[in-house]
């Protein structure tokens, strides 16, 4: 019963605003008197409609900063005033407007009317871009240990010499080219040439003989165009055998000069 | 009788003569024959002092044994009655059986046939360890003839003061034939039993073995000033090879100033301890040439000429004016001699095999060295050279490889490093090669050099 009623209020509320508006729009041609109308009771004027918001909407409601988002509204219903904030201010019933926000910013629309205020809000999320594609690899990922390992061998020698036999000629060419190609991806290192000698020669001597053959070593390298200020001689003697078997096979891989790191 | 075998080089087909040399050129070690027998039956101890008369007759018979003095006569060969004190031999002579050794004749005649006899006791008095020891000349006949030395010595209540006073009676043992006791002496060494090559020290007879330096790297060639306070030696610690002067006690870097140069090493003292001569690439990294500084490394200039590869310089003792060194001047490895302003150079060794590690003897007249004749290359033995007359002897023979002897104080006796077990150890003899003893087993030791 209450509610039977109430639909029956709705609805002439609805029917006389329908008019309303009519007469409001509608150029005036004078209206037809009004018929007289079978007044039963005299019923109260209906109270104004509230604004309604038919749509509020930021498309796409996700972007990266720097793009642009469109905010959609329509408002239904009487209104005296619809704005947005976030510094758009007023605008008509329905409209859009592209928006550039920095930030994830949340625009809230109020319509307000003779039948009250109402108001919904929008949000248009930002995603900082993505960082910049990283540089390009730089040529050499792996360490200078590991390309000195990998690019550059040992030079060998005979017995109580130090000059550069046929094979270590050979060997310190490629050597050269490497060695240039690595101190060029390692602008800063400095690299040891490191002078061994096998057990058999005094400790003292072998000190200054293992000194001769990284001197040797370094000499050739510098002719074929390695820069010299980048090698540095050094010698171990036969304090840092890398064997220590008495045999020519472990002799010789002691007589020799090897390439390290700059310390 | 102070004769002594030495080998000179054969002229013409390298083969090898006996001769026998001049003594006073060769005796440095009197030859068995010439050496009197000693007994020293084990001294004991009264009440707590027994506990350490294990380390100290070891100690007192080591001493004795290993100065080549004295001939030992066996302990199996004793009578059971020890005299403790001169009042325990018998006034008139007995030959009860139950007094034997309380007779001088019980250790004068058959078995012991000893001409000395070392003797005594100790105890502990006011909480200090005291030795009474007497030594008796047994051809003297009488008790009261036949003292040599009577003496009290005092040391702490432990091992160290068992050892302590051992090696001081020992000295006094010694003394009584012009021998020149060890105990107080040094020998330093290279050893890698902390994972890295570093300086130690230890006693003559491998007794107290202490770390010198502490630098993780690789620290080697040990040098001993005359006065036996400061060492110098060679460190990769600043990357190159360098040098560096130590004080003793307290351990402290005295600051050597090294060339700019790829090679600083083989540092030794000359014998006023007032300067280091070494061995050094400057200045132009081409290796190396024998220089001679200050002790800081100041004033530094060059003693020999550029192009040849010269080390190990060693400052004759006695003169001061000449030195040796090794060089490959002439091809392989061998021993030089020259002024130190720079004349009279002459090679020592013959040019045969390789030769290194020359080592002045106290006198300034012989060396000894290490070097390969008559062996394989690399197999390096230990020789004796008289300097004035080159001529030589041979001391090991192939047991190993023999390397790096230096003379101790005393002159008799000998350091050196040697692969005979397997690792190189450090190992002390008599000048003739007899009375090897080993001095070190904890991991690879070497370079051993032995200083006061």
């Amino acid at each position: 019963m209450f509610s039977k009623r109430k639909i029956t209020v709705i609805g002439m509320a609805l029917a006389l605003a329908m008019f309303a508006a009519g007469c409001k729009k509608k150029a005036p041609p004078p209206p037809p008197p009004p018929p007289p109308q079978p007044v039963e009771t005299p019923k109260p004027a209906p109270a104004p409609r509230a604004p309604t918001v038919s749509q509020f909407t930021a498309e796409p409601s996700t972007i990266q900063r720097g793009q642009s988002s469109t905010l959609r509204w329509e408002i239904a219903g009487d209104t005296t005033s619809v704005s947005i904030d976030q510094s758009i201010g007023t605008v008509q019933n329905t409209g859009n407007r592209r928006v550039f926000p920095n930030d994830s910013t949340t625009y809230t629309l109020t319509a307000t009317g003779p039948g009250g205020r109402i108001t919904a809000s929008a949000t248009v999320t930002v995603m900082s871009p993505p960082p910049p594609p990283p540089p390009p690899p730089p040529a050499v990922t792996v360490t200078l240990p590991t390309r000195l390992e990998r690019d550059v061998q040992d030079a060998f020698f005979d017995y109580d010499k130090s000059d550069i036999r046929e094979d270590a000629r050979a060997v310190l060419t490629r050597d050269a080219a490497a060695l240039k190609s690595i101190l060029s991806d390692f602008p800063n290192a400095t690299l040891m040439v490191e002078g061994h000698c096998d057990e058999r020669g005094s400790a003292e001597y072998n000190i200054g003989l293992g000194d001769r053959r990284s001197s040797s070593a370094k000499d050739f390298l510098v002719q074929l165009g390695v820069p010299g200020d980048r090698l540095k001689t050094i010698s171990y003697g036969k304090d840092q055998p890398q064997c220590t078997e008495s045999n020519e096979s472990c002799w010789q891989r002691n007589r020799r000069v090897h390439f390290s790191p700059g310390q | 009788m102070k004769r002594l075998i030495w080998i000179a080089a054969g002229v013409a087909g390298a083969s090898l003569i006996l001769s026998a040399q001049n003594p006073d050129i060769a005796g440095i070690i009197t030859k068995d024959a010439g050496r009197p027998f000693i007994a020293i039956p084990d001294l004991k101890g009264s009440g707590d002092a027994q506990s350490f008369m294990g380390a100290f007759n070891q100690t007192l018979w080591d001493d004795v044994s290993g100065a080549g003095t004295y001939r030992m006569a066996p302990k199996t060969m004793y009578p059971l009655n020890v005299p403790q004190q001169p009042s325990d031999f018998a006034q008139t002579p007995t030959t009860a059986e139950s007094y034997r050794g309380r007779n001088l004749s019980d250790w004068s005649g058959p078995p012991v046939n000893a001409n000395y006899l070392a003797f005594g006791y100790t105890a502990v008095q006011n909480g200090v360890l005291v030795l009474y020891g007497w030594l008796y000349d047994l051809s003297r006949g009488t008790t009261a003839n036949a003292q040599v030395v009577g003496k009290r010595y005092l040391g702490s209540v432990d091992e160290a003061g068992a050892r302590k006073v051992a090696h001081e009676f020992a000295a006094d043992i010694i003394a009584v034939f012009g021998g020149q006791s060890l105990f107080g002496t040094h020998i330093y060494f290279v050893s890698d039993r902390t994972a890295h090559k570093e300086i130690w020290v230890m006693d003559p007879d491998g007794k107290n073995q202490k770390q010198v330096t502490h630098f993780n790297s690789v620290s080697i060639e040990p040098a001993v000033s005359p006065d036996g306070a400061r060492i110098a030696f060679t460190s990769y610690y600043h990357t190159n090879p360098a040098i560096f002067v130590f004080s003793v006690d307290p351990v402290r870097d005295l600051r050597f100033y090294n060339q700019r140069a790829s090679v600083n090493s083989s540092p030794s003292f000359t014998p006023d301890g007032k300067q280091i001569i070494y061995s050094s690439s400057a200045p132009n990294d081409r290796c190396c040439r024998i220089f001679i500084a200050n002790l800081d490394g100041t004033g530094w200039r060059p003693l020999t000429s550029m192009g040849s590869l010269d080390t190990e310089p060693k400052v004759n003792p006695k003169t001061g004016r000449e030195m040796v060194f090794s060089s490959g001047r002439s091809g392989p490895e061998q021993i030089y001699k020259m002024n130190i302003d720079g004349g009279d150079m002459e090679r020592l060794s013959d040019g045969t095999g390789e030769a290194a590690n020359a080592s002045w003897h106290p006198d300034g007249q012989k060396i000894a060295y290490a070097w390969t004749r008559g062996y394989a290359t690399g197999a390096w033995n230990i020789f004796i050279m008289d300097v004035a007359s080159r001529s030589y002897i041979q001391l090991t023979h192939g047991e190993g490889k023999n390397e790096h002897p230096t003379w101790a104080p005393d002159g008799k006796h000998l350091v050196f490093a040697s692969t005979r077990g397997g690792r190189p150890q450090i190992y002390t003899m008599l000048a003739d090669g007899t009375q090897v003893q080993q001095l070190t087993t904890a991991g690879h030791n070497e370079r051993p050099v032995w200083g006061k």
